[in-house]
């Protein structure tokens, strides 16, 4: 008789913690579409990679672009700059990176022009300071950047970013 | 309400202090339930986790909906096709809208059935009704924002409705409009009023379900609760119950989004909006289809008043009548179950508002049954005729004449008597204990 | 007893419903086609949808927009990337954004662009085609009522003016359309592809290829749908029966 008993109380736990894992599962399946449409679309992960003509830059001058809403860097380096860049000590930097690692023609860096602090965009024109290495210096809280892109001093944790990109003709860049 | 004491310190310092724990344990976990309600019962909480599924999707869909005449096709067409399970969440939420009124419908026949709106529950009653038009005006509004044919024209259709009234009828429409066509400004207030309606709706499910408990629920037998012997607490009992039905019922809406998701809809609104081309027919979401039927009905002028402004009145009227149904019911007795004339009545009843909607989705000109001298207008007349027979001359009359059967004396004797019913007996064959 | 009386009205009513409107007017109800992506496991027939792709391209493009497909979508027809941007490469659009001296430039186009449209605007199109619109395609087989077969029909539909009607300028007869008289004129012809796939391109052949690939533009959803539908169903009917079980369980001591 207690047994029976407790058969059944052990039946009835059973059924109600099934009952709920099912709900949990249930509701967790329900709950991703509802997060997973804030994720990019079809559209803007399928956006067109954009094509640069840089013909017009000459070395010590840069522009920027922009490749799926965000600010793309080009510069086309003066030798000076180029060799400023290939004598840093590695050992040195925070987030360690050859610069011949991150271009292709050392004459031109390309770079994501956004500070890897907090999002803001480093000055891009003449007249904007450049900071103590002489690439970039982030207004928001200070971040300097060398002429390859390279975190020196600052809140910074990494680099700016290298895009994806391929050169089409000596003069005509592939971003994305 | 008694307060609880909690083992747990964190819930008892907050109960404590604000006793939320204590309220939602009297008012949801012990709330006393009569013992014997049947799968009719189900629907309020269906349509409470409905809305909430609306407004849940929908303020996802707002997400990625552009309210603009020239955007607004072209942004759902986006979510359709480009936004993750963006085709999944718009279904959910345009079906959804359908199954919202199929429950609330039920809903509201089941209080229909059972005399639910009978003292004390008139003014749940009425705060229920308040709820029927928000959510008409609402579904309305959401079915212009994706700016097909069917979007417009319905939106122009409905909106000039206000032209009926006399004198101010031209100042108001072009006052809801904001310009003399339904254009962008009207998209944009409907936008702005469809999102917020919802939450409009959730106060005023909250004051339903607040009246609900002042009186508790009615029952199949529409006999006062007597005792303790009378009810058994919500949980476990109804949310096991409610939770059956709620499975039915995702099953059903689940059957459309996935199977059937344009079933219900209507092609022409995969027609961008034209200001310029009507579709050739015309007709509301089902769910509008009685109103509409009783809007068209109206052909004739009557003493001063002309047809066009009749029949707005009729239409709004028909679910204002819904607001006086307490007082025009004279019978002392709830549950058509021992109304045996009513009962009868009741389902003519449901019958009529069936017909209508069969009208509503015709052209009042086609011949019925292929009988050339009898339109479908003329059906919608006798609709609508009987629809307002029903309330104002047949309840007030049938409640004095007609004799109810004798009532149980208690809940908890209907129950283990072990009496069925044919009107509620089908769905209460099975899992009802006996 | 009531209830089979009211269940017999309804039925009747329903059927008076769904029969009254073909006979008010003389448009023909479409042929009764069976389509694969119809029912429950419904999917899309690829080879047919891809000839269908070219039936578009070679003959209903040169007036009709697909304007909400991407040329990138046509992966989901088991095209490559490289097929794809080979099929966008052949048209030009309008770039977004104007070059560095402000100017609007034409450039090839690309897979994430949509369909090229033959027309500018409606106006254009109107022009162009003695005042009828050609409607864009994307969701035509969503547009009508049941797209799929209405749109078949109306492609083999074409016939002889019946005796006894008068001609009408510039329309052509096709007794699936509403009215009768449509502007298109008949567009599909034997041979008039050559599929690449070898395939006879009969007018059925091709009517109900390019209904297929129609389809797919108008409903790209549909396979994930009624694949994670299906999914869901198992999923609630489970539910369901357990959640049966449960109440069956909490009601058992109520007596």
């Amino acid at each position: 008789m207690a047994d029976s008993h407790a058969d059944d109380e052990n039946r009835r736990e059973f059924l109600y913690l099934a009952a709920g894992a099912m709900g949990a599962v249930g509701a967790a399946a329900f709950a991703w579409p509802l997060i997973d449409q804030m994720n990019p679309a079809a559209d803007v992960l399928a956006l067109a990679s954009t094509e640069v003509d840089i013909s017009a830059l000459e070395p010590g001058q840069a522009i920027t672009v922009k490749w799926r809403g965000q600010p793309i860097f080009i510069r086309r380096r003066t030798q000076q700059e180029i060799e400023e860049a290939a004598a840093v000590d590695l050992a040195s930097l925070r987030d360690p990176e050859a610069d011949a690692e991150r271009v292709q023609k050392s004459e031109w860096l390309i770079v994501n022009g956004t500070c890897t602090h907090l999002g803001c965009v480093p000055g891009n024109r003449v007249s904007d300071r450049k900071g103590e290495y002489g690439g970039w210096f982030c207004p928001c809280h200070g971040s300097h950047y060398d002429t390859s892109g390279r975190i020196r001093k600052g809140p910074a944790p990494t680099n700016l970013v290298v895009p994806p990109y391929e050169f089409l003709t000596d003069t005509q860049i592939k971003i994305g | 309400m008694e307060k609880q004491t909690y083992s747990n310190p964190v819930i008892r310092w907050v109960d404590d202090r604000l006793p939320i724990f204590s309220f939602m344990d009297h008012e949801y976990n012990k709330f006393p339930m009569p013992r014997n309600l049947n799968y009719f019962w189900n629907f309020g909480a269906l349509a409470s986790i409905t809305l909430i599924v609306m407004i849940v999707t929908g303020i996802v869909l707002a997400m990625h909906y552009t309210p603009h005449t020239s955007m607004a096709f072209d942004s759902v067409e986006r979510i359709m096709r480009d936004v993750n399970y963006g085709w999944l969440i718009r279904y959910i939420h345009s079906n959804g809208a359908s199954m919202f009124f199929i429950v609330v419908y039920i809903h509201i026949f089941r209080g229909l059935y059972y005399g639910s709106y009978k003292a004390p529950r008139e003014l749940l009653w009425m705060l229920g009704v308040v709820i029927l038009l928000l959510m008409m005006a609402t579904a309305f509004m959401g079915y212009v924002l994706p700016w097909g044919q069917m979007s417009f024209w319905g939106a122009k259709v409905i909106t000039s409705l206000f032209s009926a009234v006399p004198i101010f009828g031209e100042s108001i429409v072009e006052w809801l409009w904001g310009g003399f066509s339904v254009d962008n400004a009207t998209l944009n207030r409907f936008f702005s009023l469809h999102y917020l309606m919802p939450f409009v709706i959730v106060g005023v499910v909250v004051l339903h379900v607040a009246a609900l408990h002042v009186s508790g629920s009615n029952n199949p037998d529409g006999i006062d609760v007597k005792g303790p012997q009378d009810t058994v607490p919500f949980n476990p009992y109804f949310t096991a119950k409610d939770s059956i039905g709620l499975g039915v019922f995702l099953i059903v809406w689940a059957g459309f989004v996935f199977y059937a998701p344009d079933f219900l809809g209507h092609p022409d609104n995969y027609i961008p909006a034209d200001p310029l081309v009507t579709p050739p027919h015309i007709v509301p979401e089902w769910y509008f289809l009685p109103f509409y039927a009783i809007l068209r009905s109206i052909t004739f002028d009557f003493l001063f008043i002309d047809a066009k402004l009749l029949g707005v009145i009729l239409m709004f009227a028909s679910i204002a009548i819904l607001f006086v149904l307490p007082w025009l019911d004279t019978s002392k007795v709830r549950s058509c179950r021992f109304r045996p004339v009513y009962k009868w009545f009741f389902w003519l009843f449901v019958l009529d508002c069936f017909i209508l909607g069969v009208v509503g989705a015709k052209s009042p000109d086609d011949p019925v049954f292929g009988v050339e001298w009898f339109k479908y207008v003329h059906l919608g007349q006798i609709g609508t005729a009987y629809y307002f027979f029903h309330f104002l001359i047949l309840l007030p009359i049938l409640g004095k004449m007609e004799r109810p059967l004798p009532l149980p004396t208690s809940i908890s004797e209907s129950v283990t008597g072990g009496r069925s019913d044919s009107a509620a007996g089908a769905a209460t064959a099975k899992g009802e204990p006996a | 007893m009531r209830k089979l009386l009211i269940a017999k009205l309804v039925v009747g009513l329903s059927l008076a419903a769904s029969t009254g409107a073909y006979a008010a007017g003389d448009v023909l109800p479409p042929k009764d086609v069976k389509w694969n992506f119809e029912g429950i496991f419904g999917t899309y027939d690829r080879a047919a949808a891809q000839r269908g792709l070219q039936v578009y391209k070679e003959v209903c493009a040169s007036c009709h927009a697909l304007s909400r497909v991407a040329y990138r979508n046509l992966m989901d027809l088991g095209y490559t990337e490289d097929q794809v941007k080979a099929f966008a490469k052949e048209y030009e659009v309008q770039n977004a954004e104007p070059n560095d001296d402000g100017e609007m430039f034409m450039r090839a186009a690309l897979p994430s662009d949509r369909f090229v449209s033959p027309f500018p605007n409606k106006q254009a199109a109107r022009a162009a085609n003695g005042g009828a619109y050609p409607p864009d395609l994307s969701l035509i087989t969503k547009a009508r009522a049941n797209g799929p077969s209405y749109l078949y029909s109306l492609l083999v539909g074409y016939t002889d003016v019946p005796a006894g009607v008068e001609e009408q300028e510039g329309l052509s007869y096709n007794p699936y359309f509403p009215g009768g008289w449509i502007a298109m004129a008949m567009p599909l012809f034997e041979d008039g592809v050559e599929y690449t796939d070898g395939t006879k391109a009969t007018v059925d052949q091709m009517a109900k290829d390019v209904t297929y690939f129609l389809s797919w533009a108008a409903s790209p959803d549909l396979e994930q749908r009624k694949k994670t539908g299906l999914s869901v169903m198992m999923f609630l009917v489970v539910f369901t029966g357990l959640l049966i079980a449960v109440k069956k369980k909490v009601w058992s001591d109520v007596h």
